[in-house]
């Protein structure tokens, strides 16, 4: 195993990891100030309106994808009656609709950022970097998807090297030979996405670990009271 | 009976002169950072008028407050799941041009331009962008009436109201408005976070600033469109009730520097119990059941009950002297803002008396029946388009003027009035002579014997990093009241 192999698929993504979970925790502990959706509707409405819910529905619908092509093992779906070609078709027709739909609202936000002039005024470098970066990851994500099996006679196999990957590194078992002649998009689709995973913490998109679904078993008003020892 | 306290305001129209000191003054306090130039936690409208933001009271629009689904209280916006379902866009939330685009002035080219033949000035420049800019719209940008002949007809509350905007037949009264801090807040129960919450011991309403997500439906939620989304910060923020000032027993900054002296502070004594059955009235009783939820607190039995639920004594004392419950409760003459938005607001209105209409020679002291302001246009505004209650305080108003009139000039009233003469004269002197420490009855709060403030510190409205008082800002000095 080559030391680059190690350092790509091995090293750099427990870096990520960690950078990621220490990130959260250090921000939740010590900023909660700053732990906000920072959202720029109030500046901005027109534009935001179409692009953020396409972004926002594409990209559920995305993960969900991802959960079900990387996680769940291809002879598990085997199992279940769902045959290769099928799971091919299906990944192709449902990732495909969704990604389409999250790249046409990253692709605005990125445009939206930087044209309208009280955004591109107004924004951090976390700002732009989290939807430059999100813009890539999907963009070659898309490329996967879509364009890659036109240009090589159907679809790449990602669950027979990326998927066991990914369990195995998730498992603490990261066998880094399963990646290395993964093809150069698949492989920059994660470079890209592990760079991500280490600036999340530090960008807005934090926001997604406060998904308020709380609110859905809340009494409306809330009190809150002095401790007893004051009162 | 649950029993609450409440900490509330009661605001005299009849002598507004609108001046706006009470909104400068909260701004220098609270709003004079980055993010919240555009807000005014106090504001005062010129009415008619479209008001700040723009058209706030049109509710089919903005869907802020409850609405009654059947017999059931919902949010006028929809219920939880419909606001996680539009938590990506919210559909009912105003942008800053609603409010207006906040600009400065390059006062730098005043002390820097180069000699010339010609005056420099200070170009007026986008807060939001720093472009040159022409100010369009603004705070105020209606004040006594400026361009009411193009606002003027968009106001909501002319629904039904015939009025004139000639220069001689118009009327004018000044709004001035600050968080109701309400009883049944849509703003806390829009809040998917859970953020803003009403203080048990006195009923004010924040936002925790480190619990604000800036999911913006509290923006949107509240009717009366006071909280406000710091853009820069990226979380809400609102009307505080001055409560670093008013824990200490002073009177909020607004009230304190009102330079007509038309705000009365004061607690009232509420049944918590009854404000969701208050909040679904029927439209007709709306005005009548809210001022049906306050307490008698000279009545012995509240008074221990209110003890019994943790009342301190001293608040049952200022609540016996509560100037807010002598006039909403006791002489009714003064009445909530759009009840019918059902939030059961804290902050009542002495609605305003306004020189007769037509040619009345002879007459010296009004009629409500010739007023210029008209007793729709009133009861549109304070309570829900039901006229019976605004005719009332009107003319127990004008009774006071009759008495005050008969005692010093002798001269015989034919009018009477339902209220006996030592009352409408207590009434006078509270309206017209009362000092600081009548019109401000807010009893100390002790909480510098409060717990671990270190670790409160952030979670009660704008004490956090960035905000207000935040950290690494002077401590000011301990003060006993
Ligand atoms: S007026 Fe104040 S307390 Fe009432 S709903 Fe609006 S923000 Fe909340
Ligand atoms: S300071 Fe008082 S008189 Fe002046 S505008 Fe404000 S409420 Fe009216």
């Amino acid at each position: 195993m080559s030391l680059t192999g190690q350092f790509l698929w091995v090293i750099l993504p427990y870096l990520a990891l960690s950078i990621f979970v220490l990130g959260h925790l250090y921000r939740y502990g010590f900023s909660q100030y700053t732990w906000t959706a920072r959202s720029s509707e109030f500046l901005e409405k027109r534009q935001l309106r179409w692009a953020s819910q396409l972004f926002h529905y594409g990209i559920i619908f995305v993960f969900l994808g991802h959960v079900l092509g990387l996680l769940v093992p291809a002879a598990w779906t085997g199992a279940l009656g769902v045959s290769e070609r099928l799971y091919q078709e299906q990944a192709l027709l449902l990732g495909g609709v969704a990604g389409l739909l999250a790249v046409v609202g990253i692709v605005w936000f990125n445009w939206r950022r930087w044209s309208v002039a009280r955004l591109r005024r107004n924004s951090s470098l976390g700002d732009y970097l989290a939807i430059a970066l999100l813009l890539l990851v999907i963009a070659l994500g898309i490329y996967n998807t879509l364009l890659y099996p036109l240009s090589h006679h159907g679809p790449y196999n990602y669950r027979a090297t990326i998927a066991p990957w990914l369990r195995g590194f998730l498992t603490g078992r990261p066998d880094a030979a399963l990646m290395v002649h993964v093809p150069a998009t698949f492989q920059l689709h994660l470079l890209a996405a592990f760079l991500l995973f280490a600036l999340w913490p530090f960008t807005r998109l934090v926001h997604l670990w406060s998904l308020p679904l709380a609110y859905l078993r809340r009494r409306y008003i809330l009190y809150r009271g002095l401790p007893p020892e004051a009162r | 009976m649950r029993i609450k306290a409440q900490l509330a305001m009661v605001m005299n129209l009849d002598k507004c002169i609108g001046c706006h000191t009470c909104s400068v003054t909260c701004k220098h306090a609270w709003t004079n950072r980055r993010g919240v130039e555009y807000a005014w936690f106090n504001n005062v409208e010129t009415k008619p008028g479209v008001g700040y933001p723009k058209r706030w009271e049109d509710q089919e629009h903005w869907r802020g407050g409850w609405a009654l689904r059947g017999s059931r209280l919902e949010l006028k916006a929809g219920g939880r799941l419909a606001k996680l379902l539009t938590i990506f866009h919210n559909p009912n939330l105003p942008t800053v041009d609603d409010y207006y685009d906040p600009w400065s002035y390059d006062y730098e080219t005043l002390a820097a331009a180069p000699p010339s033949r010609h005056q420099p000035t200070a170009r007026p420049r986008s807060v939001l962008t720093g472009d040159a800019m022409q100010p369009a719209w603004g705070p105020n940008w209606e004040d006594d009436l400026a361009g009411a002949t193009v606002t003027g007809p968009q106001d909501p509350d002319l629904v039904g109201v015939e009025v004139a905007f000639e220069y001689e037949r118009t009327f004018q009264l000044y709004l001035p408005r600050i968080c109701n801090h309400c009883l049944n807040p849509a703003c806390v129960a829009s809040c998917p976070s859970g953020a803003m919450y009403k203080r048990e011991e006195d009923g004010i309403v924040l936002t925790d600033q480190q619990a604000c997500r800036g999911w913006r439906f509290c923006v949107s939620g509240c009717p009366y469109k006071k909280p406000y989304f710091n853009w820069s910060s990226g979380k809400a923020e609102k009307c505080l009730f001055c409560y670093p000032r008013v824990e200490a027993g002073q009177p909020t900054v607004c009230a304190e520097s009102c330079v007509g002296r038309i705000r009365y502070l004061g607690v009232v004594l509420y049944d918590a119990d009854g404000v969701p059955d208050a909040a679904a009235a029927p439209v007709g009783e709306l005005v009548a059941r809210q001022r049906a939820l306050f307490l008698d607190p000279a009545d012995p039995r509240i008074a221990a009950q209110a003890e019994e639920a943790g009342v301190p004594p001293a608040w049952i004392a200022a609540a016996r002297r509560s100037p807010v419950y002598r006039l909403a409760v006791r002489w009714e003459v003064a009445l909530p803002l759009h009840p019918e938005f059902r939030t059961l607001p804290m902050v009542w209105y002495v609605p305003p008396l306004s020189p007769l209409a037509g040619d009345s020679p002879g007459t010296v002291l009004p009629d409500t029946a010739a007023m210029r302001i008209p007793l729709a246009y009133l009861a549109n505004l304070l309570a829900a388009g039901d006229p019976s209650p605004v005719r009332r305080a009107l003319e127990r108003l004008v009774a006071v003027r009759r008495l005050m009139r008969r005692l010093t000039t002798g001269e015989p009233s034919e009018a009477s009035s339902d209220l006996p003469p030592d009352e409408l004269e207590e009434l006078y002197r509270l309206l017209a002579l009362a000092k600081h420490s009548e019109r401000f009855v807010v009893p100390p709060a002790h909480k510098e014997t409060a717990a671990d403030l270190f670790t409160l510190r952030g979670t009660a409205g704008l004490d956090s990093e960035g905000g207000v008082g935040g950290w690494g800002a002077a401590p000011s000095p301990p003060r006993r009241p």
